[in-house]
């Protein structure tokens, strides 16, 4: 028999080791079809017209010349005379026409004439944004001002960062049909989600039907970051029309409508103070703070100061600004990563201030966080992996044209598993399927399910089907808040073990021996232990009888399965040119905190791959307003920068994988490495100029100022 | 790389100007007469210059036009309209939706193809100018080496990909790099590249693919 818990890693052939995607050759070669890329027979295309303004009300709306134009089939008016549009790119109307071309022509024929109104887009400035910026209440601890008083240093930050949006390349949107079979109204929704179980009842909801005559499809998408939970207006319009004109409609957004509308990160800034004592222990924290997510304020949890949670003495006060702008969603480990700037940085100044080495400053205080040993652990690796105590220079000490810089932060996240359940069909001729409704967004969900099966089986990878994707297999929560793998590796475990035992039981009459000595190991059943004997797996399936044995699973907690919370630490080298301000990103270091990994391949990806979403955070992307239209300046992705593949420099990833992290069962890290690296380099940019770059992206501009200030 | 040569039937009308000119006005006309009227619409506008005499230009449209475009080694005739892009082509019309709309704007590199031998963003070139070209997209790159290219091979070992909607155009961008740079070095790699955009950050495995299908090619030899 096999045993629920994971197998002990020196018995593994597949789970942990580095292994290739197993939908890679079809994304890699085309055939992996996304939402974008569904076409159907007869299919509309639905494009929309959009308010030019950030805030404006539609005083007059004629869509007639779109509706005469040959070609269109449908005009959906979404703001009607006298709505108040929000936000620049805001939708007003959509049309449904023959070919994607027509529909981008009739939209822009739809005539609007507009009471432009006043908008606020200043996320930036709170005396800017007058009654739109919501002064939070003053918290404040006992003796915080004598704390204050008594610190032999009292140091002074200001640093924050602007919004940035999710930018999926795959924009949101939906394809929907709508048909009628056997007299009831069948809807087949093709969308982009992180939430294939959960989305369907919105489509069902646009056009009054129950949620079991919704079938969700998503194979592949391209990106969600956390922006696509749900169906949005854009999935709803597209099952409306649908209906209306007896057709399927496929409505994705173009570039300039999913940077202004689909999700982003809400900015953060902060005057900071922060009160030391001689030999480095911070005693005291003081910040204020501001930043906007759009129209609904922003700056939520995690507060300040973030991981050092435990100062003794603190005093915060934060301020949410409404602004003209698209609203925020969840992004990659929400509102982390701007804490994190704002905290690191204050922290690292202090230390500077003091005269004392960073990675020192930051040891002798571990303290004040609630993982001590686990971060103690993690700088040292850390260190030693960028080379820190050879390459450490005090800040303000280089005098050159090209300065380098050292800089380090930390971070913490959950990870614990959501709730997933998963199916398993042992079929009688050896094969394996397994049917989950969870959604690939990238991070390599199939091929997690795949290894886990494979290892439980042991059998090889190519021999599992994986069949994910879709809202009629077994219910699994959407993919947030990196809680999908920990729950899709434990419901498969779940459900393969119990498969296994039953096929285990079936065959040891045969195999002549009792079935709680009996394994499936390298294609063959035969007693644990052994290595002669017993039967190649196909041929023992065959004794379970003609029906296949099927068996549900589900997310596996509180039993050494799965858990959460962890910890990582990150290290930046920067190159700094004084006369341009371009800053060079030489190496990162992200020492990761992590349970038992279940593909170390894909796992370092997405470590990978937050670190390059923190470069680009921390130089390049940034949403751009107009303070005086409110319009969205850069709507495209040749002014929102993202960095290319020579602007990243070498990246160095390690997971911590002793004893002690694999007991700890699986956790899931898709969002913790994106946290620290816009601190960690905004720190080794200090280091490097001796002056603090007061905002993220650090733009050459920015960074002169800095120099100059 | 340089601009694809015009062929022969088409115009030397620029890409944008011409879809601007037959999108916004000749469309808004309805009907258009052939070459006179055309030809004004596109002329640049100036105060007191007469417009330089140019040659003839041969225009299409606005109506569908009939399009023969050479895809991955074989001939596929379509009737579309003229501002038609060649990714629009492969994807709305002949389902080869390897191929990703994106930034749509050149930037991004999600739609490469090659044109030529040549790396292009489809989304940049109109149907009816890649006439006369021998086009090769992802999906015939893995047709011709039996499902799977060694490039693409090198993309899953190096698990150069995750959300895979970039994937695609870069695979195809590398596919141009490899067979122009034999022997290139990363630096070379990082710079050939330059112009194709991963947003989920799958740089490091790109690169290294294409190290290794250079790799590999050098020990073939």
């Amino acid at each position: 028999m096999v045993d629920l818990a994971w197998p002990d890693p020196n018995d593994c052939s597949i789970l942990g080791k580095r292994t290739p995607r197993i939908d890679g050759p079809d994304k890699t070669t085309g055939r992996a079809k996304y939402t974008y890329d569904i076409n159907r027979p007869r299919m509309l295309w639905a494009k929309f017209a959009t308010c030019p303004y950030g805030r404006a009300k539609v005083a007059t709306l004629d869509t007639s010349a779109a509706e005469a134009m040959p070609g269109v089939v449908a005009v959906e008016v979404i703001a009607p005379v006298g709505t108040e549009c929000k936000v620049h790119f805001q939708e007003v109307a959509c049309v449904a026409a023959e070919s994607e071309e027509v529909a981008r022509e009739a939209a822009r024929r739809i005539k609007v004439t507009w009471e432009v109104l006043e908008p606020c887009v200043s996320d930036d400035d709170v005396e800017m944004a007058g009654n739109k910026a919501k002064k939070g209440k003053e918290q404040l601890t006992d003796g915080f001002d004598a704390a204050l008083a008594g610190a032999a240093v009292v140091s002074e930050t200001e640093v924050g960062c602007s919004i940035l949006t999710h930018c999926c390349l795959e924009s949101h949107g939906s394809m929907v049909e709508v048909a009628e079979q056997d007299g009831k109204t069948a809807v087949t929704a093709w969308s982009s989600t992180q939430a294939v179980s959960g989305v369907g009842g919105e489509f069902a909801s646009a056009i009054g039907v129950e949620g079991s005559q919704v079938h969700v499809i998503c194979q592949h998408m391209g990106g969600g970051f956390g922006s696509k939970f749900g169906a949005d207006l854009w999935g709803a319009l597209a099952a409306r029309l649908a209906k209306k004109t007896g057709r399927p409609v496929k409505v994705m957004l173009e570039r300039d409508m999913e940077i202004a509308l689909a999700g982003s990160r809400p900015s953060a800034f902060a005057t900071m103070r922060v009160g030391v004592k001689d030999d480095g222990e911070i005693v005291a924290w003081e910040s204020a703070a501001w930043g906007s997510g759009g129209n609904t304020g922003g700056m939520g949890a995690p507060g300040l100061p973030y991981v050092f949670g435990n100062i003794p003495h603190k005093k915060t006060q934060t301020t949410p600004i409404f602004t003209n702008s698209g609203n925020a969603r969840a992004w990659r480990a929400p509102n982390h990563p701007q804490m994190c700037l704002l905290t690191m940085a204050a922290l690292s100044d202090a230390a500077a201030e003091l005269g004392m080495d960073e990675l020192e400053f930051f040891r002798k205080n571990l303290g004040l966080t609630a993982r001590a040993d686990v971060y103690r652990e993690e700088l040292a690796i850390a260190a030693e992996r960028i080379g820190w105590a050879k390459k450490w220079i005090p800040r303000g000490e280089q005098k050159g044209v090209v300065r380098r810089g050292l800089g380090l932060a930390m971070h913490t996240w959950g990870g614990g598993p959501h709730t997933s359940n998963v199916q398993c069909t042992l079929h009688p001729d050896g094969a394996v399927e397994i049917r989950c409704g969870t959604q690939d967004l990238g991070v390599g969900a199939r091929t997690a399910i795949a290894v886990v099966a494979a290892e439980t089986f042991g059998l090889p990878l190519e021999k599992i089907t994986v069949l994910i994707g879709d809202n009629r297999y077994p219910q699994s929560d959407g993919s947030g808040g990196s809680t999908t793998i920990g729950a899709i590796s434990t419901a498969t475990r779940d459900a393969c073990v119990k498969a296994v035992n039953q096929m285990l039981a079936a065959v040891a009459p045969e195999l002549n021996a009792p079935a709680e000595q009996l394994v499936a190991k390298e294609g063959m059943v035969r007693a644990a232990g052994s290595t002669a004997g017993g039967l190649p797996f196909a041929d023992a399936c065959r004794r379970i009888g003609a029906q296949p044995i099927v068996t549900m699973g589900t997310t596996q907690r509180g039993n050494g399965m799965s858990s959460s919370q962890v910890g990582g630490v990150q290290m930046a080298e920067v190159e700094v040119d004084c006369e341009t301000g371009i800053i060079r990103v030489v190496k990162m270091v992200a020492v990761q905190d992590v349970g038992r990994i279940i593909d170390l391949l894909t796992t370092e990806s997405q470590v990978r791959g937050a670190l390059i979403m923190g470069v680009c955070a921390a130089l390049y992307e940034e949403r751009v307003m107009d303070p005086t239209t409110g319009a969205l300046l850069n709507p495209d992705l040749e002014f929102y920068k993202l960095a290319g593949i020579a602007d990243v420099g070498e990246l160095d990833v390690h997971m911590m994988q002793t004893d002690e992290h694999l007991k700890r069962g699986v956790i899931g890290i898709g969002e913790p490495p994106a946290i620290s690296p816009m601190a960690a380099i905004s720190n080794a940019v200090a280091n490097a100029i001796g002056a603090r770059v007061k905002r993220c992206p650090m733009t050459p501009d920015r960074v002169l100022a800095a120099l100059k200030a | 790389m340089g601009q694809p040569e015009q062929p022969e039937s088409a115009s030397s009308v620029s890409r944008r100007g011409f879809l601007k000119g037959v999108g916004a006005t000749a469309l808004a006309t309805g009907a258009l007469a052939q070459s006179g009227l055309a030809a004004t619409a596109l002329a640049p506008r100036t105060a007191n210059a007469e417009p330089p005499a140019a040659p003839p230009v041969p225009l299409f449209g606005p109506a569908p036009v009939a399009v023969k475009l050479d895809i991955n080694g074989k001939v596929r005739e379509l009737r579309l309209e003229p501002r038609v892009t060649l990714l629009d082509a492969l994807r709305n019309h002949l389902d080869l939706t390897g191929a990703k709309k994106v930034c749509d704007r050149a930037t991004c590199g999600a739609c490469t193809v090659l044109m030529d031998g040549k790396t292009v963003y489809a989304c940049t070139v109109l149907a009816v100018e890649a006439q006369g070209k021998k086009i090769e997209t992802v999906e015939g790159l893995a047709e011709a080496h039996g499902g799977n290219a060694p490039i693409q091979k090198c993309f899953v070992a190096n698990d150069a990909q995750q959300c895979g909607f970039c994937t695609p155009g870069f695979v195809m961008a590398c596919e141009g790099f490899r067979r122009g740079h034999a022997g290139a070095s990363r630096e070379e790699v990082l710079e050939g590249l330059g112009g194709n955009l991963c947003r989920c950050g799958t740089y490091h495995g790109v690169a290294n693919a294409v190290l290794d299908v250079l790799d590999a090619a050098k020990g073939g030899k």
